[in-house]
């Protein structure tokens, strides 16, 4: 009994070990590697590439641009998402499920289609500039910093949707009765009451939202035009130096680092001065939103999504155009699927391969370490968590460069396979599904762990038989989100394929930046489809059509 | 300050299904009132009615001569505790019990004193910088008690607000409860199924059952004279034997276990004629009778020692089984198995008809009956 017992225990610190190395070779050299590179020129320490970039407002100006943009784009995300989700949990929306099935589909696509559809709609020969201009309306250009706050806007704020929907879930009834009968109600509570007992969550969505927007490249990259970005920055300082050394767009990646460190601080410094716990015994009940009121809240929230949802709708009509090169003409055809389906043959089952052993390996490792985190806590799992978090505050781009620095050169030869593609989806979706592995696991009480036990089961038949499928149902819903993400994923990909190694969102992003665009319209398509088809898979199997982050 | 409430003929509806049809009663000035019921009989429902969260489908509400069906349930000026307190949990306790202040535009130093004045009396004043996850469940009551009470609320509505206490807690808090109440001098709607708790705290009850009100009365009317077995069940312990009544030269007779004839001389006159009735014999209303005296047989199945009283279980000959309370004796208890002789107080014993709808017994009030002849 005695030898049973240290030895499970062996096993648990054996995987503790495994999971630290891998960190250290994957994610903890690479990083040291940039930030050797960044200071390392020639075999001699050097700020040579920090002096470049501070040296020129060319560089400087990309940061500010990139903070300008993602302030204003988490302000108005927050302003579309909260009173969206305010709306959606406290009233009778008809059609509330279509709604959110939709909201969710506008955050899963990835943003530099929203970017490619909107320069279709509003750019200079866009369909509506047009259209608007006959009747002698002239939007302005939407080239630049508004082009880009636009598309930002409209792809991030379902983030702040989902996050506040479930914050709003976990009000109990009682605290908006007890507000109303001390005097406050309306818009007074909204204020007052509402938006203080969602601020955890608010202050939680907004850094998600400001990560996502400072680390995006592709919507600054297509519809940006003069106006760069930062990670438009460390893309080109990459691109530019490729075959060369990299010191400077290792300088730049580092900052990069710093800069999003800083701001995760931040937040966790501000959301830690506001937290408090909240657990609804009655949740909120949904109120008929009656006369002019009604029709009003029905208009927003459908206007929102209709607004976010046309680039989707666009994009799949496109597919259907008949091109002439690279020209849409009048007609409908299939040629561009034809085109989609025998070039770049390898896309979609790439897709596949690429994104289902990603997945499998997020989810296998996931569940171990949030078991080491949540039931075997001590210094080295403590480290592990650590770890685990710190891809969530790198931008993706970041990590490629890191990746590609570390593992070209032999011993580590990767570049250029499905292998690194993998490891680098890994790294940057895993604290995600830790995160929702570790809440799923706190909620399981250690005691039916122990009456297992008690009754003679070893710890890790315990661990196989009682836990994991305990936790089965909030691991797979996470897994489907996670896997959506997977297929979407740019910033990194883009660093790290090559024609081999070649996705669907890359094969999007490939045509869109040559111009073909009934052809990206065709696979960007294809790839919506899949991601329907894997939010219905994921209300299926979670057997409710309420989809919380 | 305070106002009287009446309901007349409430009526609430979730769709075609009809919770409470056609309800009526009357709560005084400064009046502790307690709805009474088991889970599930719409006491809860009522409450809610009154503090404007709940539609209401019929009758009509009022807080003095203001009628306040379709009055918004911030302009009600009620305080009210829920039953999970509803604290704010981003707001310190000082915070907590200034919000419905701050909502009335008061001045800074009226919020400041009212604030400090009923954190005083509620007792929480160390714990004013607080946040509310660091209270304990009886901090947090009375929190909750002083933000309600700081509005000068009309009306106090509290909804099972000692659920979530443990038993410990719960008495000393109805006490506080109670005291509070004696001391702000509110009109006070309070909604528990906890029949002792009730008793407590109430001036009076109405005890609910199914959407519909059984009983208005003080705690001890309701528990000397039941209207109906209903109530005699609800409140407090007691024996239900199904007999029936003979009468002789004017005499009514109640006939127990073993053809045992006992004269019951608290019989409404109009009552007295051989029917069928059911027996509501409270544990304490039966005795153990001295050795040699006459009085129902019976065997003792198990005898419980609680300290102050001896729970004795026995059945009767024809094998019904009754529960007796005997205040402890120094001698030992009664052996298990022993037959015993029982006499019975009978000038506590409640009668019913055999429906067990209405009490036969003399001196019943239930003030429901005001309140239903008044419309």
């Amino acid at each position: 009994m005695v030898n049973g017992k240290s030895k499970n225990r062996d096993v648990w610190k054996l995987v503790s070990l495994l999971v630290i190395a891998m960190y250290g070779l994957l994610l903890i050299y690479p990083l040291c590697r940039l930030l050797k590179e960044a200071v390392i020129v020639n075999g001699h320490f050097s700020l040579e590439g920090f002096a470049t970039f501070f040296g020129q407002s060319y560089y400087v100006k990309s940061i500010l641009n990139s903070l300008k943009v993602s302030v204003s784009a988490t302000v108005i995300s927050l302003v579309i998402g909260v009173p969206l989700a305010y709306f959606y949990q406290m009233y009778e929306i008809k059609g509330k499920s279509l709604l959110q099935v939709l909201i969710i589909l506008c955050s899963m696509s990835a943003p530099f289609i929203g970017a490619y559809s909107w320069i279709v709609l509003l750019g200079r020969n866009g369909i509506f500039t047009q259209i608007l201009s006959k009747i002698g309306i002239h939007v302005g250009s939407i080239y630049g910093f508004n082009g880009i706050l636009l598309v930002l806007s409209l792809q991030l704020f379902p983030l702040v949707f989902l996050y506040l929907c479930g914050a709003l879930k976990n009000i109990d009834n009682s605290l908006l009765e007890a507000s109303v009968n001390m005097g406050c109600s309306g818009i007074k509570m909204f204020l007052k009451v509402v938006i203080p007992l969602c601020m955890p969550t608010i202050i939680a969505a907004s850094l998600l939202v400001f990560m996502r927007a400072f680390a995006d490249f592709g919507t600054p990259l297509l519809i940006g035009e003069g106006y760069k970005t930062f990670p438009v920055i460390i893309y080109d300082a990459y691109f530019a130096e490729t075959g060369g050394d990299h010191t400077f767009g290792a300088a730049v990646s580092v900052i990069g680092i710093v800069l999003t460190a800083g701001i995760f601080l931040f937040q966790n410094w501000v959301s830690n001065r506001h937290h408090f716990t909240m657990n609804a015994m009655h949740t909120i009940e949904r109120k008929q939103a009656h006369g002019i009121k009604g029709v009003l809240i029905h208009l927003y929230c459908w206007l929102v999504v209709a607004l976010s949802f046309m680039p989707q709708i666009y994009v799949i009509y496109s597919s259907f155009q008949k091109t002439s090169g690279k020209l849409f003409v009048k007609g409908y055809s299939l040629d561009s699927y034809k085109f989609a389906f025998t070039h770049l043959k390898k896309a979609i089952p790439n897709t596949f391969i690429i994104g289902l052993l990603a997945l499998a390996i997020v989810i296998i490792l996931a569940i171990l370490i949030a078991y080491l985190v949540v039931r075997r806590s001590n210094g080295m799992n403590k480290v592990i968590d650590t770890f685990s978090m710190i891809p969530y505050i790198i931008p993706g781009s970041v990590i490629g460069i890191a990746l590609v620095l570390s593992f070209s050169k032999r011993p580590f030869l990767l570049s250029g396979t499905m292998a690194i593609m993998i490891i680098a989806l890994v790294i940057r979706r895993i604290p995600y599904t830790i995160r929702s592995s570790v809440a799923v696991l706190q909620q399981i009480p250690i005691s039916i762990e122990e009456a297992a036990i008690s009754l003679g089961s070893s710890k890790m038949k315990t661990f196989f038989t009682i836990t994991v499928p305990m936790m089965g149902n909030g691991i797979i819903s996470g897994a489907i989100l996670s896997w959506v993400t997977i297929i979407t994923e740019l910033s990194t990909a883009v660093i790290l394929y090559n024609a081999r190694t070649i996705t669907l969102t890359l094969a999007v992003y490939t045509y869109v930046s040559r111009g073909s665009y009934g052809i990206a319209a065709a696979y960007a398509t294809i790839l919506t489809l899949t991601t329907i088809l894997s939010l219905l898979i994921y209300m299926k199997v979670t057997g409710n059509k309420e989809v919380t982050l | 300050m305070s106002v009287t409430i009446t309901i007349n003929d409430a009526v609430k509806k979730y769709g075609n299904n009809t919770i409470i049809t056609d309800l009526s009663l009357g709560i005084k000035e400064g009046e502790f009132f307690t709805l009474l019921g088991p889970s599930g009989c719409g006491k809860t429902t009522l409450l809610r009615m009154i503090a404007g969260f709940n539609s209401i489908e019929g009758g009509d509400f009022f807080f003095n001569d203001v009628r306040i069906n379709d009055m918004d349930p911030v302009k009600r000026n009620i305080g009210m505790v829920f039953q999970n307190y509803a604290i704010f949990p981003n707001l310190t306790v000082e915070k907590n019990v200034a919000f419905g202040l701050k909502n009335r535009k008061l001045s800074k130093e009226e919020i400041a004193s009212k604030t400090d004045q009923f954190l005083k009396l509620m007792k929480i004043e160390e714990y004013r910088d607080r946040m509310p996850e660091r209270l304990s469940g009886g901090q947090q009551q009375r929190v909750a008690l002083a933000r309600a009470l700081a509005i000068t609320p009309d009306v106090l509505l509290m909804d099972e607000p000692l659920s979530n206490l443990d038993a410990k807690l719960r008495v000393e808090m109805r006490t506080v409860i109670k005291e509070i109440q004696n001391t702000v001098g509110i009109t006070t709607v309070y909604v528990t199924h906890d029949q002792e708790e009730a008793m407590a705290v109430s001036d009076r009850i109405a005890v609910m059952n199914e959407g519909d009100i059984q009983q208005i009365g003080t705690p001890k009317d309701l528990y000397q004279r039941p209207a109906n077995l209903f109530v005699s069940t609800f409140i407090g312990r007691t024996n239900i034997l199904k007999s029936r009544l003979e009468v002789k030269e004017g005499n009514a007779y109640i006939i127990l276990p073993g053809n045992h004839k006992i004269l019951l001389e608290t019989l409404l006159e109009e009552e007295k004629k051989p029917q069928e009735i059911i027996l509501s014999i409270r544990p304490e209303e039966l005795f153990v009778q001295e050795a040699g005296k006459e009085g129902v047989k019976a065997v003792i199945d198990d005898a419980i020692f609680l300290g102050l009283n001896t729970h004795y279980f026995v059945h009767f000959e024809d094998g019904e089984k009754a529960e007796i309370i005997q205040e402890s004796q120094i001698d030992s208890i009664l052996e298990k198995g022993s037959t015993i002789s029982l006499g019975i107080k009978t000038y506590k014993i409640n009668v019913f008809d055999k429906d067990g709808k209405r009490n036969l017994i003399k001196g019943v009030k239930n003030d429901l009956d005001l309140y239903n002849g008044a419309k």
